[in-house]
Parts: C-alpha cells; structure tokens; sequence
C-alpha cells in the first residue's frame, strides 16, 4: 500500500532555531529517510519552496488568472511530502509520528493513501 | 529460440540453479545476488551467441564464479597485507556431471518456504519470491509494483538479510514446517495474483504478469505436492478466476461485474483445467478455503448466465466455507449468494453483524455488498447513499468509478443518510 505523507508546517520556523536545534532537525530527516531507503520502502519525496514563492492559478471569469502567493492563507503551509510503500497503514502512522515536525510540535502530517489502478471483480 | 522461450527458459532455471548454489555454498544472499548476474549475462549473450548445450550447468557455472569473484574481492579487502591464495573449486570450472542430477524440486520447494519466512513482511516476501523463485529481475518487479528500481533492490537486499539474521536455513520443508508455513507461501502467491489480477489493461500491463507468474508459480507449487489439496484448489482458483480475464473490463479499462460480463469471451481451456482440477481434489481431499472457493468459481464458470447459476450450492458452499474459516469478508460474498435464493433481505440480515467487526465496519466492500442488495431491494435512495460511502471508501480507481456509476444510475432518488446525526440512530 501506498501512502504519501504530506508535512505541514509554519512557514520559516527554521530560521528561529538555534544552530544546534538545526542540526538537530535535520539530522532526524537524514535518519528517518535512511532507514526509510535501506527497508525499501521510500518511493520518492521532494520538499517544496517556501510559499512566498508560490503562485496560485484559479479560473476569474472566463479565464484562469494567475496570484502570487499560496492557495490558502493559513499559518501551516505544505511544506513537502514523501510517498513510502509499506505494509500497513499503522506503519505509515509510524513513520509519520517520528517525523521531527510532528515530534517537536513545529507542524503535522496527513497520511493520505495513494490510489490504485488495480481492483476486484465485483 | 525466440528471445521469450529463453526468458521462460531461465526463469524456470533459476531456483533450480539458485538451490544447488546454496546447498554447496550456503550463503543464500551471495548466492542469490550471483545467480541474478548469471541470468543477466545468459539474457544478453544467449539471443546472440545461441543457447549453450547444458543451460543449467552454463548458468551454475557463471554464477559460481560471480560468487567466487565476490569472495575473493571481499577477502582481499578484510586481509589486504595478507596474501591468500584462494582455490578455485573445481566445480567451478567445470558442468555438473549427468549423473549428478540434482533435487531441482526439492530446491525449489526449499526456497518457497525461504522466501515466505515468517520473519519478513507481506510484500517483503513477495518481492523475494518473485526474484529468487521466479527469476524475475529487479527491474522486472519494481515495475509491477510501481516502485524505482533502487527501493525494490533495497526491499529485496533487506529481506535477504532479515532471512541470515533470523537463522533460516536452506533445507527442504519438514512435514511439521510444510504443515505449519504453506499457508503463508499459498497467502503470497495468491497475493500476487491479486496484484495483477485486474490490471488487464492500458498502462498496466507490467501488472498484468504478475498473474501469469503467481500461475506459472503455483504450477510448479502443484507439481510439487500434488497430493496437497489446497495448492490444486489454489491453482483452480488462479485459473477460474483468471478466466474472465478478456470478460473483465470494458473497452475503457472499466470494471464489468460478473453477472454482466460476456460468458462467450471467457478463457473455455482455463476454465475446463479449472473445474477438472476442483472436481478430482474434492473426491480425495478434505475442503481446505481455496479448495472450497475454487469450487464456488466452478459453480459459476459452469453457469450459462447469472441468472441459471446454481446459488444453492453456491451458499452451501459458502456455508460450509463460513465453518472451517470464519471470516468476514466471506461473509460478505455468501450475503450476495443467500440474496440470490432467499432474497435481498436475507442477503441484508446476514450483513447486519458486520458492522460491529472492526475487519468490515468501514469497509468499503461492505457498503458496497449492501448497496447491490438494497438496490435489489427496491430501495433506490438507501442503496444511492451505500454506493457513494463505498466509493468514498476504496483506494481502487477502476472501482471507485464503478461504484460512483452506479449510483449515478439511482440519481433522483434521495440519498437516505442512514447514520445522519439527529435522526437518533
């Protein structure tokens, strides 16, 4: 089963940590996603720029026009996502629980289970 | 040879090679990663060069070697200063002579029940038994799984070296192992199938071969223990099942359910080897679940029609099936089957208990079952809101899609909210 866990968080809540507090953070990314690829279970994942950099694209009128800035103004953005495949989705619960953004209170995940093109005879 | 009769040709090499590896070396990972380079080499070199003589004494030799080469290279890096001089075992250089005809079945019953080791995950299991005994390779089963190739490598590196830790060993089943772990073999074949099962068509012909490999695997599984009911009743299944295949989904890759596929189009040799095989284990064997589902494929691939299916024995199937393995989502099929004698009400009452079992409570194959019986039952708005729950509820596309036409085809009626909050239910 495939599940994408998209991260949530405030935007720019890094630059408020201390050095230590850094290395810290991304240390635990670095452990999570190595496990994450010596079990064969990462199938791929990206994070994404910060939302100032963003431009929404929404239908006005007739025609899609095109804003700066992200799709919602709430104080968590998405801030990046990975898909993992695993056995069970209290694994994917798992993996997201020791994310270090759900560990440290800076944010959430939301597991949400991938679609599939197979099906049963019904 | 055509360069597909060489593929079949090597997979069907591949454990045979892979177990007398093993049995000489021990070292099952090595061994493993050995014989996949050897199947690479023979895939490249025999379409040019020609098959060799001995395919199999072709195969064990490079790979032997691959395995030496990998013992010299790991020995000069632990004792670099150290000059060892490594002896090239004999056998390394030359076939095995003819009369040393190796246990091939026997390996490959061995590495079954290897792969399937109970100290592996689901699909952990999956992916080794598709290398190691199928003879796919990595690229092969990451591209059936959707996955890069580099995580399947990592699943199958990893399931390796779970196999080492836990203190397998490479010998044939004991009839207490045989007895007490070919559910769970049975379980990953059969779970194979299902990967591929109704990927027919588009951009998922990849997954397509995974049915015909959990075929190809059970077979040889049959071979094997041809005494063993529920691996003929396992293989009845696959091919019954597998039958409909062409029948199965419609022109844009949409599911057909069974009483509105086209009987004509389904696979009439499957379907005969199919029931043969059902008929024959169910006069010597005791019903074990597979033998007892195949036997209710028999019971429909026998039916001109939905419609003239014998339902009765279909739920004393299903009846005697509830007995020996209890289990919900049995239930759920004999609901459909006691609809068709009793009624669609009968059908209903029997889904009832379902929703305290937490296996089915959300299930969308639940609201799914109880959709079809209400819209039997005349119910249009109830059934409307059952299909849309369980379209809400299932991760399969072309299921998703069935289930929202259906209730597309009930718009108009009111969806009935059955668990609407303040209606005090």
């Amino acid at each position: 089963m495939k599940y994408m866990l998209l991260i949530w968080n405030r935007p720019g809540f890094v630059e408020e940590l201390s050095e230590q507090e850094r290395a810290a953070l991304f240390g635990e990314v670095d452990e999570i996603m190595k496990e994450l690829t010596e079990s064969g279970e990462l199938v791929g994942g990206a994070a994404l720029a910060d939302p100032s950099q963003a431009r929404t694209v929404r239908l006005s009128g007739d025609r899609p026009e095109v804003t700066d800035g992200p799709f919602l103004e709430s104080k968590e953005q998405f801030a990046g996502y990975l898909t993992v495949d695993c056995d069970s989705p209290q694994r994917a619960a798992e993996i997201a629980a020791r994310w270090p953004d759900v560990r440290r209170g800076f944010g959430a995940l939301e597991v949400r289970q991938l679609m599939d093109d197979a099906g049963t005879e019904m | 040879m055509t360069s597909r009769e060489i593929e079949d040709l090597l997979r069907a090499l591949a454990p045979q090679v892979l177990g007398l590896l093993v049995r000489r070396h021990g070292q099952f990972d090595a061994a493993e990663d050995a014989v996949q380079e050897a199947l690479l080499a023979a895939a490249v070199q025999w379409p040019e060069q020609g098959v060799p003589d001995h395919p199999r004494a072709w195969l064990l030799t490079v790979a032997t070697r691959r395995l030496t080469d990998e013992w010299r290279s790991e020995r000069a890096r632990r004792d670099r200063e150290v000059a060892v001089a490594v002896r090239e075992p004999a056998y390394a250089l030359v076939a095995p002579a003819a009369d040393e005809e190796p246990p091939a079945g026997d390996d490959t019953l061995a590495l079954l029940f290897l792969c399937c080791h109970p100290a592996l995950g689901r699909s952990a299991r999956v992916a080794l038994t598709l290398r190691a005994v199928g003879g796919l390779t990595t690229a092969q089963i990451a591209r059936a799984h959707l996955v890069p190739e580099a995580t399947m490598s990592q699943r199958i590196r990893r399931a390796k070296q779970r196999i080492e830790a836990a203190g397998a060993r490479f010998a044939p089943p004991s009839p207490q192992d045989r007895h007490e772990r070919l559910p769970a073999v049975l379980q990953v074949l059969y779970l194979i199938f299902s990967e591929g099962h109704t990927a027919s068509v588009g951009p998922d012909l990849h997954r397509a071969e995974l049915t015909a490999e959990a075929i190809r695997l059970t077979r040889t599984l049959h071979g094997l223990l041809p005494d063993d009911g529920e691996v003929t009743g396992l293989l009845a299944l696959m091919l019954l099942t597998d039958a409909h295949r062409a029948a199965r989904t419609g022109p844009g890759g949409e599911l057909v359910p069974l009483a509105e596929q086209d009987r004509g189009r389904w696979d009439a040799t499957a379907i005969s080897t199919g029931i043969d095989l059902v008929t024959t284990a169910l006069t010597w064997s005791p019903p074990g679940p597979y033998l007892l589902q195949a036997a209710i494929a028999a019971v429909h691939a026998e039916a001109p029609s939905a419609e003239l299916t014998d339902w009765r024995q279909i739920v004393a199937l299903y009846r005697l099936l509830a007995r020996i393995a209890p289990n919900p989502m049995i239930t759920l099929n004999q609901a459909v089957a006691v609809a068709m004698v009793d009624g669609p009400r009968a059908g209903l009452a029997l889904l009832a208990p379902l929703d305290d079992d937490e296996r089915t409570a959300r299930h969308h194959r639940l609201a799914a079952v109880r959709a079809h019986l209400l819209e039997l039952a005349g119910e249009p708005g109830a059934a409307r809101a059952a299909y849309l729950a369980a379209a809400r509820g299932t991760t399969s596309l072309p299921e998703q899609r069935y289930l929202e036409l259906r209730a597309a085809r009930l718009a108009g009626h009111a969806p009935v909210r059955r668990d609407a909050p303040g209606t005090g239910g």
